[in-house]
C-alpha cells in the first residue's frame, strides 16, 4: 500500500514541487529509501552520514515525533500519514 | 575597519557557509545558522585596557558581535550591575555568590534589551523598514521600545494570556500587539510562516543568528565585572536554551581572543517545573528533548514548550561539568521573596526559578559551598507582579494617630529609640 508522505518547501525542488507523494515501505526507514529512490539525493537530506534523522528535521507518522516512537523503525500500514517537518527555530 | 570581525554566518550542525544575510536556517539539513568571526584579528584588536576604556554598555565587546558598522540601536543597554550577594550567599550556603543584575537593563528591564540592540542594528544595516518578534513578553517589550527609538514600525505577536503588565509595557510604544489565542511555540510556528511571506526582520526568527549573539554580552560583563576571570559557576534560566549556550560561548571567546586566561567552568540550567523540557532530558541523560505541548507555570517568559537551543544547551551544561534543575510555582516564589529580602532586588518569575534552582544545585553538593557562582537575573519584578501579589501581605492600615501607631507596632520587634 503506497503511503502518503508530506514534504516541506524546501525539499520540494527534488519532487518535482510535490507537497505529498506516495510510496511504499512498512517502516520509516524503508519510506526514506524508497523515497531516495524516486527522488534521488533527497535521503542525504534527511538522514546525516550516520544514517540518523537529522537533528533539526522531525518526521512524524500520524502526528507522531518518530523518536519518541521506534525512530526510523517504526513501522507504517495503509491509512498512516506521513510528515516531513524542519524544526522551527525561534524564542 | 571593523568589517573584517565578523566574517559569514555559519550551520551549526554541517559548517556550510552563508552570507551576511536575512537567513537562519541551514538550506542543506536545516541546522541553526550562527555568527562566526575572525578571533585571530580580534585576538590583535582589543584588550582588557581597550576595553575598559569605553563607554559603558554592551558594544565595549563590539569586535565580538556579529554587525558591520557602528552599532545603532541599544546605545546605553547592557553593563548591568553586577552585584555581590553577602546575604544570599549566606542564605543559600555558599561561600561567594554574584547576582548579575539584568532587571536594571535599559530600555525595558530585562536581558532582551541585549539581544534587540544586536538584532535592530543589523536590521538597519540590511535596510528593513519593519521589524517583528514571536515573544512570551519582555522580547516584545524591548522590540517595541527600542523599534519606537528607531523610528521603525513594529509588530510583536504573544500568547494571548500573557501578564497585563507586559502586555502594557508594549503596548505604550505605539507598536502592534498581536495576541494569539495558542501558546509560544504556536505563535513561534505562525511568525515563521509570516516571516517567509513578509518582507519583515523578525528578530527571534530569520534575524536569529544576530539577536542571539547579543546575549553573550552578559557573559563577558560577568567575566570583566568580576576583574576578569570567571565565575566557577553560573546558573542561568532556561526558555528556548539560548542565553545559556550564548553564555558558555562568551567564556570560551573571552579565553580563545585572551582576554582571560584558560579556566574551568560550571554552567548550571534552570527552569520551571510546569515547562522543563530540557531539564528533563539532561536527568535522563539525553540531549534528544521532548516537547511539552502545554506548558502550565507561573514563569509565562520560559514556557517554551519546543526549546530551540535545546540540544545545544544540554551539551554546554554537560560539557562544562554543569547541571540542571527546575523549580515549581511554589518554590519560585520563595525564591522571588528570598533575593528580594536579603538583596533588595526584584526579579520576575525567571529570577525567582534562577534562585530556586540555585537553592537545590547547591543544597545537594552541585555547586560545592567553597565556590564562587553567579545568578543570571534576567528581568524585573514589576513586570509579572501579578504572580506574586497573592503571596505578599496587605499595608496595615491605620488613621493618622501615633495611638493607632503605637498600638499596631507593640507586637514587632522594633522599638521606639527613647528620646
Amino acid at each position: 500500500m503506497p503511503i502518503p508522505v508530506s514534504i516541506p518547501t524546501p525539499l520540494r525542488p527534488l519532487t518535482e514541487n510535490l507537497d505529498t507523494v506516495e510510496v511504499e515501505g512498512a517502516t520509516v526507514s524503508e519510506i526514506i529509501t524508497a523515497l531516495d529512490k524516486k527522488y534521488p539525493g533527497i535521503g542525504e537530506r534527511l538522514l546525516d552520514a550516520q544514517g540518523n534523522v537529522r537533528r533539526f528535521l522531525n518526521i512524524y507518522v500520524n502526528g507522531e515525533d518518530v523518536r519518541f516512537l521506534q525512530d526510523k523503525e517504526t513501522a507504517v500500514k495503509a491509512g498512516d500519514e506521513v510528515s516531513i517537518v524542519p524544526a522551527i527555530a525561534g524564542g | 575597519m571593523g568589517k573584517e570581525f565578523f566574517s559569514f554566518l555559519k550551520c551549526r550542525e554541517c559548517g556550510r557557509q552563508y552570507p551576511k544575510k536575512a537567513v537562519h536556517v541551514c538550506e542543506f539539513d536545516f541546522g541553526p545558522l550562527e555568527a562566526d568571526y575572525n578571533y585571530e584579528q580580534i585576538r590583535h584588536s582589543i584588550s582588557r585596557q581597550v576595553i575598559e576604556s569605553r563607554e559603558h554598555n554592551m558594544w565595549r565587546y563590539r569586535e565580538l558581535l556579529p554587525i558591520d558598522g557602528d552599532p545603532t540601536i541599544g546605545l546605553k543597554t547592557g553593563f548591568t550591575p553586577l552585584v555581590k550577594a553577602d546575604r544570599l550567599a549566606k542564605a543559600l550556603g555558599i561561600r561567594e555568590l554574584y547576582v548579575k543584575n539584568d532587571a536594571f537593563n535599559h530600555p525595558t528591564l530585562s536581558f532582551k534589551d541585549r539581544v534587540v540592540a544586536v538584532a535592530l542594528s543589523r536590521a538597519q544595516e540590511l535596510g528593513f523598514k519593519v521589524v517583528a518578534c514571536a515573544s512570551t513578553g519582555n522580547l516584545a517589550n524591548s522590540v517595541a521600545a527600542q523599534a519606537a527609538g528607531a523610528g521603525l514600525k513594529s509588530y510583536v505577536l504573544i500568547p494571548a494570556d500573557l501578564e497585563q503588565s507586559k502586555v502594557l509595557n508594549s503596548l505604550v510604544y505605539g507598536t502592534q500587539v498581536i495576541g494569539i489565542h495558542g501558546a509560544y511555540d504556536q505563535v513561534n510556528r505562525l511568525c515563521s510562516e509570516i516571516a517567509g511571506k513578509y518582507g519583515w526582520g523578525f528578530v527571534n526568527v530569520n534575524l536569529r543568528p544576530y539577536y542571539a549573539e547579543g546575549s553573550k554580552t552578559q557573559g563577558f560583563e560577568i567575566v570583566e565585572q568580576l576583574g576578569w576571570r570567571l565565575p566557577r559557576h553560573t546558573v542561568v534560566p532556561m526558555a528556548s536554551g539560548s542565553l545559556l549556550t550564548k553564555v558558555t560561548k562568551a567564556y570560551q571567546e573571552a579565553i580563545k581572543v585572551g582576554l582571560i586566561d584558560q579556566q574551568p567552568f560550571s554552567i548550571h540550567g534552570a527552569q520551571a517545573t510546569g515547562c522543563n523540557p530540557i531539564s528533563t532530558a539532561f536527568k535522563a541523560g539525553t540531549d534528544l528533548i521532548r516537547p511539552v505541548p502545554k506548558p502550565r507555570t507561573i514563569a509565562k517568559s520560559l514556557a517554551i514548550g519546543t526549546p530551540a537551543d535545546g540540544y545545544y544547551a544540554v551539551n554546554a551544561m554537560k560539557s562544562s561539568g554543569g547541571s540542571c534543575e527546575d523549580a515549581s510555582d511554589e518554590e519560585i516564589i520563595e525564591g522571588i521573596k528570598l533575593l528580594a529580602e536579603t538583596e533588595g532586588i526584584f526579579a520576575e518569575t525567571a529570577g525567582g526559578v534562577t534562585v530556586a534552582c540555585a537553592k537545590k544545585l547547591i543544597a545537594t553538593g552541585r555547586i560545592p559551598a567553597g565556590d564562587s557562582a553567579v545568578l543570571c537575573i534576567t528581568g524585573h519584578g514589576l513586570k509579572t507582579a501579578e504572580a506574586v501579589a497573592p503571596h505578599l501581605p496587605a499595608p496595615r492600615l491605620i488613621n493618622p494617630s501615633l495611638r493607632e501607631f503605637e498600638a499596631l507596632i507593640a507586637n514587632d520587634e522594633v522599638h521606639a529609640a527613647a528620646a
